[in-house]
């Protein structure tokens, strides 16, 4: 049948180019992700992973709004080096409630996957007003506006409302209150819920003190705060890593 | 430009495209060249030797996982082997490597701090394993040379500690952190008060300051109203117990002094420090982040910067 079959014909014809492409692109589709959704052994299912709660949600937001993924990745590859400076690598059910996840590839500036709990809060603040202030070598630009600007908390419940409908398990009732409790427990069940969300968020950045500031909610508060939380979920003291590699 | 399809081009006799330009440009139609192609063959074959070789097609409910195994040794301390993967690789990667650090890091436990230092074998490990664990964990905050940054971070190459520089207290500080705190004394004491305890401390560092000030900022300074003396002792030599400065010292942590031009600033940067207090200087526990043993080895790398008691 191939025998007078001229690559011509294809190279002519525009629909039937986009046709063959379209095909050839959904197989490569078809066989690398669709399997994924019925293998269970890709499901890692690993305790402590909890929705974002409203302030870290909006310092979440703030990393996309900064564009800071464009030279920060966000996610530790398995191998020695990297393991060496970042940490523990990343599991992909530490993203499950990432809306875009921020894995990346490009990092003009290091990994930030585990990056919670490493330095202090005023390094965190120092650094985003003036980066080369406390790393002389550094190329970040500066964000001082995060210091000066106050946080836009008005739709803060519309935002988790958003997510919720991605799926994240933000409660927007009493019964998925209580499914959140069985879920996560009291105290972070009461962080997710929608109607408490301006409360909580409010209280959340005064008990942190995350800009060295009580006074008001700044945008700096909120993006220290997500980032004191990256990576810090999971306690691995609790997972055996014969556990981790059987996911494979 | 089309009214010579497929016809052959005259100089070579290969068919054409049928596209000319500039009447005589004509894109020839020849075949891929035999290399192109078999080399193309070739990544075909390469590939599928590759699926059987490493973890590749799914299967049903599985997937193909090659033909490699890595053997590492599970918790409970047996060896245990399973398809090669990445993290499969990295433990056993991992475990090697602690292997080949053991008899240094055994060495580093099980020896006093004093005799680490004094090993030449182990120093020049500890400068340079020491020096890397440093440069990713700490040097952010205390910078690359230990130097520290006035107003924020501590400086751990002098010889001034606001916990301790002996080993213990450096290692507890790495293994727990710390939380520096002094309150601000804006609303219980007055602003004339305020401007004389901040002269009296410029004066305890050898600063020239108004001796009237002076004098009643000392009064302060030891009086139930200040209660300066409770945190910093009736010397003001601060307690390490709980990391309240050492006033007579010189070494400025929290007011920028060094950083300004004449008195008057200086004595405005005390001041600050005194209206605002401090809520600031915490120090993150690394218990979680390092081994004990890394922990170890960074205490006397920390130790042999050059302050170190």
């Amino acid at each position: 049948m191939f025998k007078n079959f001229k690559h011509e014909k294809i190279e002519t014809n525009a629909g039937l180019l986009l046709v063959l492409t379209m095909m050839a692109v959904s197989i490569g589709g078809l066989v690398e992700i669709a399997p994924l959704f019925f293998l269970k052994d890709t499901t890692e299912n690993i305790a402590g992973v909890r929705p974002y709660t409203p302030l870290e949600q909006r310092g979440r937001d703030l990393y996309i709004r900064e564009g800071c993924y464009t030279c920060h990745s966000q996610m530790i590859r398995p191998f020695r080096d990297e393991q060496l400076r970042y940490g523990h690598y990343s599991l992909a059910a530490e993203s499950k409630y990432d809306h875009p996840f921020q894995w990346g590839s490009k990092r003009t500036g290091p990994d930030l996957a585990r990056v919670g709990g490493k330095y202090s809060n005023e390094w965190h603040v120092q650094h985003l007003i003036k980066p080369k202030s406390v790393v002389p070598e550094s190329v970040m630009p500066n964000y001082q506006w995060l210091q000066e600007t106050k946080l836009d908390v008005s739709d803060v419940g519309d935002r988790m409302r958003a997510l919720r409908m991605t799926g994240v398990p933000y409660s927007a009732n009493d019964a998925e209150y209580q499914r959140n409790v069985n879920q996560f427990g009291e105290a972070v069940a009461k962080t997710l819920h929608i109607p408490d969300a301006l409360k909580n968020l409010v209280s959340q950045a005064q008990e942190g003190n995350f800009d060295g500031d009580r006074s008001s909610v700044s945008e700096m508060d909120a993006m220290v705060a997500y980032l004191q939380v990256l990576g810090t979920m999971v306690d691995f003291s609790k997972i055996k890593p014969e556990d981790l590699v059987k996911f494979r | 430009m089309a009214d010579n399809t497929h016809s052959q081009a005259k100089s070579t006799g290969v068919q054409t495209t049928g596209h000319v330009w500039d009447g005589d440009l004509q894109e020839l139609n020849n075949p891929l060249p035999v290399w192109w192609t078999y080399t193309f063959y070739a990544t075909m074959v390469f590939a599928l030797a590759y699926w059987l070789a490493y973890p590749s097609w799914p299967i049903g409910k599985g997937f193909l996982p090659g033909m490699n195994t890595i053997t590492y040794v599970n918790t409970e301390g047996k060896e245990e082997s399973w398809h090669w993967n990445t993290r499969a690789k990295l433990l056993k990667e991992t475990q090697d490597a602690v292997i080949a650090q053991k008899p240094y890091y055994d060495k580093i436990a099980g020896l006093p701090y004093e005799e680490i230092a004094k090993d030449p074998e182990l120093s020049s490990f500890i400068v340079s394993a020491g020096k890397a664990v440093f440069s990713d964990n700490c040097a952010a905050c205390h910078q690359a040379g230990g130097q520290g940054k006035v107003g924020f971070f501590p400086n751990l190459a002098d010889d001034d500690w606001l916990y301790g520089g002996s080993y213990a207290t450096i290692n507890q500080t790495l293994t727990k952190g710390r939380r520096g705190y002094m309150p601000p004394f804006n609303e219980s004491l007055e602003a004339g008060q305020i401007d004389q305890l901040a002269h009296y401390v410029f004066s305890l560092s050898g600063g020239k300051a108004d001796p009237a000030k002076v004098a009643k900022g000392k009064d302060l300074f030891h009086s139930q109203a200040g209660a300066c003396y409770y945190c910093h002792g009736d010397n003001a030599k601060g307690r390490m117990d709980i990391g309240s400065a050492n006033l007579t010292d010189q070494v400025w942590l929290w007011a920028d002094v060094p950083g300004s031009p004449d008195d008057t600033v200086k004595i405005d940067a005390i001041r600050k420090v005194i209206v605002g207090g401090l809520n600031k200087g915490v120090m993150p526990a690394w218990e979680g982040r390092l081994s004990a043993e890394q922990i170890k080895l960074l205490t006397v790398y920390v130790h042999e910067l050059g302050g170190g008691k």
